[in-house]
């Protein structure tokens, strides 16, 4: 350094190096997305000063994602409600008034009333992301309407059901890999929203570990960046590659049969008689026991033991019928050269070779690299084993697979692979998390007959077994208003929220009088034909001049796009300012070691006139007198609102919604006497409660003495039988008959022959089926959305730092499909499709396969809702695809959707894409929204001035 | 300008695995809420809610698609790799040297480089100093601001011991992030360095940067499944002679 200038000696400043974070500190559980990781709260001055991720909690272990900790931005969004909510204007406007909580539950009473007391399935009670489905449910059961289901219908229930009608569990967020011993895991189409952290912790530790890592997925982004390898395949194809690892595992005879024979029904016989009303059926005994057939005695109970089944030939019954074990009927399926690796690359976009070279290296690890826990175990028929052997293959599944018209069938395809494998919880493989595994399928019906009382026989949702089981009148026609559990969508176990509205102004089936939602996106990024939906809402009756949806009724924290769109407003509170629930009856936050659950608690008082919902929802029942909300002298049942339910309610004696600290003194787990101090304790214990499995009764789940006897102490089974994970499935097959002419409920002829062919007993594959039904050749690309790691949904944008990280979506585009396009990075392009056309920025992505374009979800947003400026990026810059993704089929009445399980099929989407001059915003735009929050703030600051607070 | 204190023994920094690393933004949103709420804060924000929204963050990630050419015997290979950036607390910093004020300084007895916001004119010649683009202007403070590596953590004796660590680093999902002293070669930090073979980015500047970053292990692929393959269990089965079932026919199971 040159002497002569001057220079500063070096003094450090004075630092408080001990300054204490904040003036207390309590722990909650986190709502930024479906996850539920436990957070640590530092408060400071009455707000929150720090959110960490709280060290012990089972589902983050002390981690925190980008979304977690900008729940300190989210509690200051602009988008929060302030007040109740009446329509002044006409739908849509904006313009409200607002009013009293008294005011605004009074007038939600009188509509709903009048609804019980006429017709209560004229309500249509729909929620969204919400996590608090145990009390929404059931609220929907008392009220009486078959009408109730949350989000899970365009979001999980293809993997929801296609584990739990297979395997009695599922991928999503009931199982998990076994992350301390896989030693290679295939990530199915897994875009990194669900079980986000679990997820990350995970790849972090296989990582570690040197375990394998393969992604399939058409997109490369963060997980399939640091996989070993990334499969870029076609989406909607990942069945046909299932479908070929089968025929390979199969012809190279790599079949763990000894698993197979053990824990599922590969030797159960299955009748063949066709043409008959029992074709395709098990055989069964006299008791209704399932046969198979040994090499001692002949047929036998499938459940006997110390026997050699036949899985394979036909066999001639006592009784003179023929079966076949189900072994036999899905070798010679998958055997078949339509299944071979060759013949189906090129529609997957993967080398026949690779292909190959997956199934050398899933059966290598699977049996070369077997291990083998000294862990002794009774199996559920009474055998001891010293040691638990396990197959060290996990797989991980869920959006790609789920969102597409053959997600069902795709997902019953990955559990068959693994099946075959021996690799369902064993060490090393994928393991179900309590209180799963559940008899396939759990025996929960749909509610739908009524009782003297008003209330439905069951909860709304449940798991049809056979056309019986269906919520259809006498001619078969739906009973739901969005044809869940009718011959349309049979299996639609999570409901259909994405038919909702469209039936509803349609009066397809019938019409309704309320629509009651909660946190439910549907004017925007949660409905697939956005356009329609909003005007679908604003459709008047000419005959009437009423809306043909009458009434709209809407909870929401935020002012989303929806909000807009309601008759009344029901403000909620942040999760921050409010109880919940994260139960073991609704979405449990358990592990694959653990069954768990959790709860939030207000850590803020709230700011504003609003109130939760759960705690609105319980306080509408008591002033309707509905079942279970009020005392016998009419008084309410739960003056204290969510939080008194949460201990005091009983589902079943001894069982609520809150599994830990229950009995008068808090010491039973499971079942017991609701607990008075229940909440205290587990404020104490960080809002969690975990409680392990015994050691020797983690893996094997399924047929694991000490596991079924566990679980049935926990209330999680009825017995301690073992469950028989099925790769045949018998419910397919008795609504497959019933579409033959077979049993007394027969679906109309308009859907025979749908239902005869996607009700098949073996899974199958089948191309999507929007690209089924259009050309190809006109609409030749993929179009798919996931959502950044660092944002969830609409909630993010209104978020000051989320949107620093992302205010404006573009469309990626494989760089050699740009070229053959004339695109270059920075361009506008049309993206057309058979429902309409968006003109979007384009840039190019060498991580997409070249069939596919693909964007960021739900950051484009209506320009003045949530929040931001009309000007904000998201609003002229951001788009949703889901303005080009019909809610229905090409040309059809069907619903744009899985034929068995109602599975909105968003990505199936196929797109066409040209050159475009840059229009000065993307296309299309809206007008823009009445900044209703900021609007309702000050509505709410001129009601409260000079009021004492 | 600024005089450096002597090098000291102790070299506190980060280690970051660019091998788990997934681009998912935790670390850089922990260290916004930490250090906007702390001593170092606030890390203010513009038009929060409107046009073209910015802010100070002294810790952002990057996502790049890195393509290694095609050649004779293999095509074009795409990789991507999420890249986060902080102050790696060079061991020669001339953000430091360069500051007029002596507002910029590093520490003697630990090595981390910290901004006085009280002798920061704002005059930005360190942002220009630092070959890295760590350091963040505030145009609503009118000053320098930059990562603190949670100083005001580490050694925080009301927090539990294992709280004392850089936000960043307790937040990281798939544990990518580790700190450390680099200057005791048998720290947890500097093995793992040593291990993984960890680098120091743009030696070359002479600045010696603290911080490593651990380059992505080599990916067991396709090309590596070339070299290296996994015995391909043998096709038992020539279906075209034999019913394929047939095998299986007097395969004794045990149930």
């Amino acid at each position: 350094m040159d002497g002569s200038k001057a220079k500063c000696e070096m003094s450090e400043h004075r630092l408080d190096l001990n300054a204490p974070v904040g003036d207390s500190v309590t722990t909650t559980t986190c709502y930024m997305c479906a996850c539920r990781c436990g957070i640590t709260v530092h408060l400071k001055d009455g707000r929150i000063r720090y959110l960490q991720g709280t060290r012990n909690h089972p589902v983050n272990r002390g981690v925190i994602c980008a979304k977690g900790s900008a729940g300190i931005a989210q509690q200051a969004s602009p988008a929060k409600l302030t007040t109740p909510l009446r329509r002044k204007g006409p739908r849509g406007s904006g313009e409200f008034e607002a009013i009293s909580w008294e005011e605004a539950l009074a007038t939600a009473a009188g509509w709903l009333s009048a609804i019980r007391a006429r017709n209560p399935d004229e309500l249509a009670f729909f929620t969204g992301r919400d996590q608090s489905q145990a009390l929404t449910g059931w609220w929907a059961q008392q009220f009486g309407t078959v009408n109730y289901a949350a989000h899970g219908g365009f979001c999980s229930v293809n993997m929801a059901a296609g584990g739990l009608y297979s395997i009695g569990g599922s991928f999503w967020e009931f199982g998990e890999p076994d992350w301390d011993h896989a030693q290679y895991l295939v990530l199915w189409g897994v875009a990194e929203d669900h079980d986000s952290n679990p997820i990350k912790l995970g790849l972090g530790k296989l990582k570690g570990r040197g375990a394998k890592i393969v992604a399939v997925n058409p997109v490369k982004t963060g997980y399939g960046a640091i996989a070993d390898e990334w499969i870029g395949i076609r989406p909607g194809t990942d069945g046909l590659l299932a479908g070929a690892l089968i025929h390979e595992v199969l012809a190279r005879d790599r079949v763990d049969f000894e698993y197979l024979v053990r824990y599922t029904n590969a030797h159960w016989l299955v009748v063949q008689a066709p043409g008959t009303a029992e074709d395709g059926l098990f055989a069964r005994d006299a008791d209704g026991k399932p046969l198979c057939w040994t090499r001692e005695r002949g047929a036998a109970p499938a459940d006997a033991i110390d026997v050699s089944p036949a899985v394979v030939g036909e066999h001639v019954l006592p009784d003179g019928r023929r079966a076949k074990p189900v072994f036999a009927l899905l070798a010679e399926r998958f055997l078949d050269p339509s299944n071979a690796a060759e013949a189906v690359a090129e529609r997957c976009g993967i080398p026949a070779a690779t292909i190959r070279r997956l199934a050398d290296e899933i059966i290598q690890v699977a049996y070369e690299r077997a291990i083998e826990l000294p862990i002794a175990w009774t199996d559920a028929y009474g055998r001891q084993h010293e040691t638990m052997r396990g197959r060290p293959i996990a797989m991980h599944a869920m959006r790609g697979i789920s969102a597409h018209s053959n997600g069902f069938n795709t997902c019953r395809l990955l559990h068959m692979l693994q099946m075959l494998l021996g690799a369902i919880d064993t060490p090393g493989s994928f393991r179900y998390q309590p209180p799963f595994p559940k008899p396939p399928p759990p025996a929960v019906k749909p509610g739908k007959a009524r009782k003297d009382n008003g209330a439905l026989d069951a909860a709304p949702l449940g798991f049809p077994q056979a056309p019986a089981d269906l919520v259809v009148d006498e001619r078969g026609e739906p009973r739901r208003i969005d044809k869940a559990f009718s011959w349309e969508y049979p299996l639609a176990a999570h409901g259909m929220l994405h038919t909702v509205i469209r039936n509803a102004v349609a009066g397809d089936p019938y019409r309704i009088d309320t629509l009651l939602m909660f946190m439910a996106n549907m004017a925007w990024n949660s409905a697939m034909a956005t356009r329609d939906t909003m005007r679908l809402l604003t459709e008047v009756d000419e005959a009437t001049g009423e809306y043909r949806i009458p009434r709209v009724i809407y909870a929401d924290a935020y002012a989303s796009e929806t909000v807009a769109y309601a008759d009344l407003v029901l403000p909620d509170t942040t999760y921050f300012e409010r109880h919940d629930c994260i139960s073991l009856l609704d979405r449990p936050i358990s592990d694959a070691d653990s069954a768990a659950d959790a709860i939030r608690h207000p850590v803020l008082a709230p700011d504003r006139d609003v109130r939760p919902f759960q705690t609105v929802l319980l306080d509408l029942g008591a002033r309707l007198k509905l079942p279970g909300m009020v005392r016998d002298d009419g008084t309410p049942r739960y003056p204290g609102g969510f939080p008194q339910y949460m201990v005091e309610h009983e589902r079943a004696p001894g069982i609520g919604l809150l599994a830990g600290w229950r009995g008068a003194n808090g010491t039973e787990s499971g079942v017991g006497a609701p607990n008075s101090a229940q909440l205290e304790r587990y404020v104490a214990n960080g809002c969690f409660w975990r409680h392990e499995i015994p050691e020797g009764a983690r893996y094997y789940k399924m047929a694991n003495a000490g596991y079924l006897a566990w679980a049935k102490a926990m209330g999680f089974l009825g017995s301690t039988a073992p469950i028989v994970m099925q790769l045949y499935s018998e419910p397919m097959q008795r609504f497959r008959l019933a579409a033959q002419g077979h049993g007394e409920r027969q679906p109309p002829e308009a859907h025979r022959a749908r239902v005869a062919k996607y009700f098949d007993p073996l899974p199958f594959w089948y191309e999507p089926l929007e690209g089924s039904l259009v050309d190809t050749t006109e609409f030749p690309l993929h179009a798919i959305t996931q959502r950044p790691m660092f944002m969830y949904h609409a909630w993010g944008s209104q978020n000051r730092w989320l949107r620093q990280i992302a205010a404006r979506n573009v469309l990626y585009v494989n760089p050699a499909t740009a070229a053959s396009l004339g695109l270059v990075d920075g361009d506008h392009a049309h993206v057309d499709s058979h429902a309409g056309r968006i003109t979007v920025p384009v840039a190019l992505h060498a991580g997409v396969e070249p069939g596919t374009v693909w964007t960021w979800n739900a950051i484009g947003k209506r320009r003045g809702a949530w929040g931001l400026d009309a000007n904000a990026p998201e609003g002229k810059r951001g788009f949703l695809l889901n303005h080009v993704i019909s809610d229905r089929l090409p040309a059809s009445h069907y619903a744009n959707a899985d034929p068995v399980t109602g599975q909105a099929s968003w990505y199936d989407l196929r797109v066409r894409l040209t050159k475009a001059a840059a229009p000065a915003e993307t296309e299309p735009q809206f007008p823009v929204l009445r900044q209703l929050a900021r609007w309702s703030a000050a509505m709410w600051r001129g009601a409260t001035k000079g009021a004492s607070r | 300008m600024t005089m450096l204190p002597p090098v000291a023994p102790v070299k506190l920094g980060l280690v970051i695995d660019l091998d788990t690393c997934v681009g998912c933004h935790a670390c850089a949103v922990a260290c916004k809420q930490w250090n906007d709420g702390g001593q170092f804060g606030p890390l203010p924000d513009e038009r929060a809610f409107g046009k073209d929204p910015l802010g100070v963050w002294v810790n952002r990630v990057h996502s790049y698609e890195v393509t290694a050419p095609a050649t004779a015997n293999a095509p074009a290979k795409h990789m991507t790799v999420h890249f986060p950036r902080s102050c790696l607390h060079c061991e020669v910093p001339e953000c430091v040297t360069v500051c007029p004020t002596g507002a910029s300084y590093k520490r003697a007895s630990d090595g981390i480089v910290l901004v006085d916001e009280d002798k920061c004119i704002g005059c930005k010649l360190c942002a220009w100093a630092c070959p890295y683009g760590a350091r963040e202007f505030s145009e609503v403070k009118g000053t320098m601001q930059k990562c603190t590596l949670c100083v005001d953590r580490i050694y925080n004796e009301t927090l539990d011991a294992a709280d004392r660590q850089p936000a960043c680093v307790q937040a990281c999902p798939t544990r990518a992030r580790h700190f450390g002293d680099l200057g005791d070669a048998s720290s947890a930090v500097s093995k793992l360095v040593a291990e993984r073979g960890g680098y120091a980015l743009m030696p070359e500047s002479g600045f010696r940067p603290v911080n490593r970053y651990l380059p992505p292990r080599p990916r067991r692929d396709a090309a590596a499944a070339a070299t290296n393959p996994a015995p391909a269990p043998a096709e038992t089965l020539d279906a075209a002679k034999l019913p394929p079932l047939l095998r299986w026919l007097d395969r004794v199971l045990s149930r």
